[in-house]
């Protein structure tokens, strides 16, 4: 991986420096980052200005971030987001 | 214009009432305002709840009571006539108590109310184990909780929609964006004015315009005595299944968000968000279940209740301008089945009208 690319879902996604994760997603054609928990609908950057909550992603380990508020940066590894992070919480 | 009879007011209240009326045979005009408005209907936290209701009211207990007997088939109907759904669970809820005392005292409260209500009142009262058992994911700080069995929740903004597509599909004549600017009454009709310079001649009218009540009801000749009381709502992003059970703190809705309420303040007609308040609502929340901390919030909103001075409903015809009712309560989803299966008998004084003197504005001279 160059200087500017980060991975999403093991792929390598360049970017120029001041885009956002979504930005760079797109621009590399890559239209959705997710699937629905409810109905396994893709989903991906909608509003690009953080309030849709559709390009939920994982940065480095963490889940749910939106892709639209995030910085792109070198070597950041970003995954589609498992449809249910547990976050601490015992199964029902 | 002319029609049977006009509701002002296109919230869950006005469109309940609308819809029992339609039922009926009779021809409803509903006035609603716009978003600049307070909207109750729109802001609340979306509980069907009987528990804690009417402590030292049973009447109002037990008006609640059965309006939330009527929710399972209400809710069904709706779905049918609207051809939508709506997420409603009746799977029972809790209160959570943090310390001893509180939980005895609720208790205590809730054990009287049933003496009163003779044994009908089937609450229970969760030791820490219990409600641990129950919900695994409260923490260890929550001492207990009362249970009631017929409490549960419901999507607020998906009943709202079906109310207005099953009035719809009845024929109501939906106005919007408009408020009332007067009214002539010739003593057996009304001719309401509206702000767009239209004329609406009704029969009778029902003022169910929540908060509008404290301007609008003095001039049908009621008191006006409705106040907000601000409560402010979080939601956090969406999760698997955490909660079994619906409290008056915390819910999951059926997406997976779980929503985090409830303050509760006399702060005028200001329906802002506050980071104190939210802070403490927060607090409070991460305190009942612990990896909510581990959560993030995406949304938050405040929003104004209608209350009366003792937080009942109150249901009073006019005396001033006979024809007029005023309908306004803090609990409009709660009672959205008995208003509308109920409440329009009253209105047109049916022999079968429940009797709601008890929640005229008398009570209050």
């Amino acid at each position: 991986m160059t200087n500017n690319e980060f991975s999403f879902d093991g792929q390598a996604v360049p970017f120029e420096q001041g885009m956002t994760l979504a930005s760079a997603l797109i621009l590399n054609g890559i239209k959705s980052v997710r699937r629905t928990r409810r109905e396994n609908r893709d989903r991906g950057p909608f509003c690009m200005m953080g309030s849709c909550y559709d390009c939920l992603v994982s940065v480095n380990g963490e889940p749910n971030i939106q892709a639209c508020q995030v910085e792109a940066k070198p070597g950041l590894v970003v995954e589609s987001t498992p449809s249910e992070p547990r976050l601490g919480f015992k199964e029902l | 214009m002319m029609t049977d009879i006009t509701i002002i007011g296109g919230g869950v209240v006005g469109l309940s009432i609308a819809h029992g009326l339609l039922k009926s045979g009779l021809n409803v005009t509903v006035i609603d305002g716009s978003d600049t408005d307070f909207r109750a209907s729109r802001g609340n936290f979306g509980l069907v709840w009987v528990q804690s209701k009417g402590l030292n009211h049973p009447e109002y207990a037990k008006w609640t009571q059965q309006a939330v007997s009527l929710y399972p088939d209400f809710v069904s109907r709706l779905e049918r006539e609207a051809s939508t759904a709506i997420s409603y669970q009746r799977t029972g809820g809790y209160e959570y108590f943090l310390n001893e005392e509180s939980l005895e005292e609720r208790a205590k409260q809730f054990s009287d109310l049933r003496d009163k209500l003779s044994g009908n009142y089937p609450f229970e009262v969760f030791d820490q184990q219990r409600i641990r058992d129950e919900e695994p994911n409260i923490g260890p700080r929550v001492v207990g909780a009362t249970y009631y069995p017929d409490d549960g929740h419901i999507n607020p903004l998906q009943l709202l929609h079906a109310l207005l597509i099953s009035c719809k599909a009845m024929g109501l004549n939906h106005i919007t964006g408009v408020h009332l600017s007067g009214f002539n009454y010739n003593g057996d009709s009304f001719a309401l004015k509206l702000t767009d310079g239209r004329v609406i001649n009704t029969k009778r009218v029902v003022l169910a315009a929540g908060l509008g009540a404290k301007k609008l009801g003095p001039m049908f000749g009621f008191r006006g005595l409705v106040q907000p009381q601000r409560g402010q709502v979080l939601v956090s992003e969406k999760l698997p299944r955490v909660l079994n059970r619906p409290s008056l703190t915390l819910r999951q809705v059926n997406e997976g968000a779980i929503q985090i309420g409830d303050s509760k303040e006399d702060v005028g007609f200001d329906d802002h968000q506050t980071l104190d308040v939210t802070a403490r609502i927060a607090a409070k929340a991460t305190a009942i279940m612990p990896s909510l901390s581990n959560v993030r919030l995406v949304r938050s909103w405040g929003a104004l209740r209608v209350m009366s001075p003792d937080g009942l409903p109150i249901y009073q015809a006019s005396s001033k301008f006979p024809g007029a009712t005023l309908v306004t309560c803090h609990s409009g989803i709660s009672l959205a089945a008995a208003h509308s299966e109920l409440l329009p008998r009253w209105i047109l004084g049916s022999d079968d009208s429940p009797n709601l003197d008890y929640f005229g504005e008398k009570r209050f001279d």
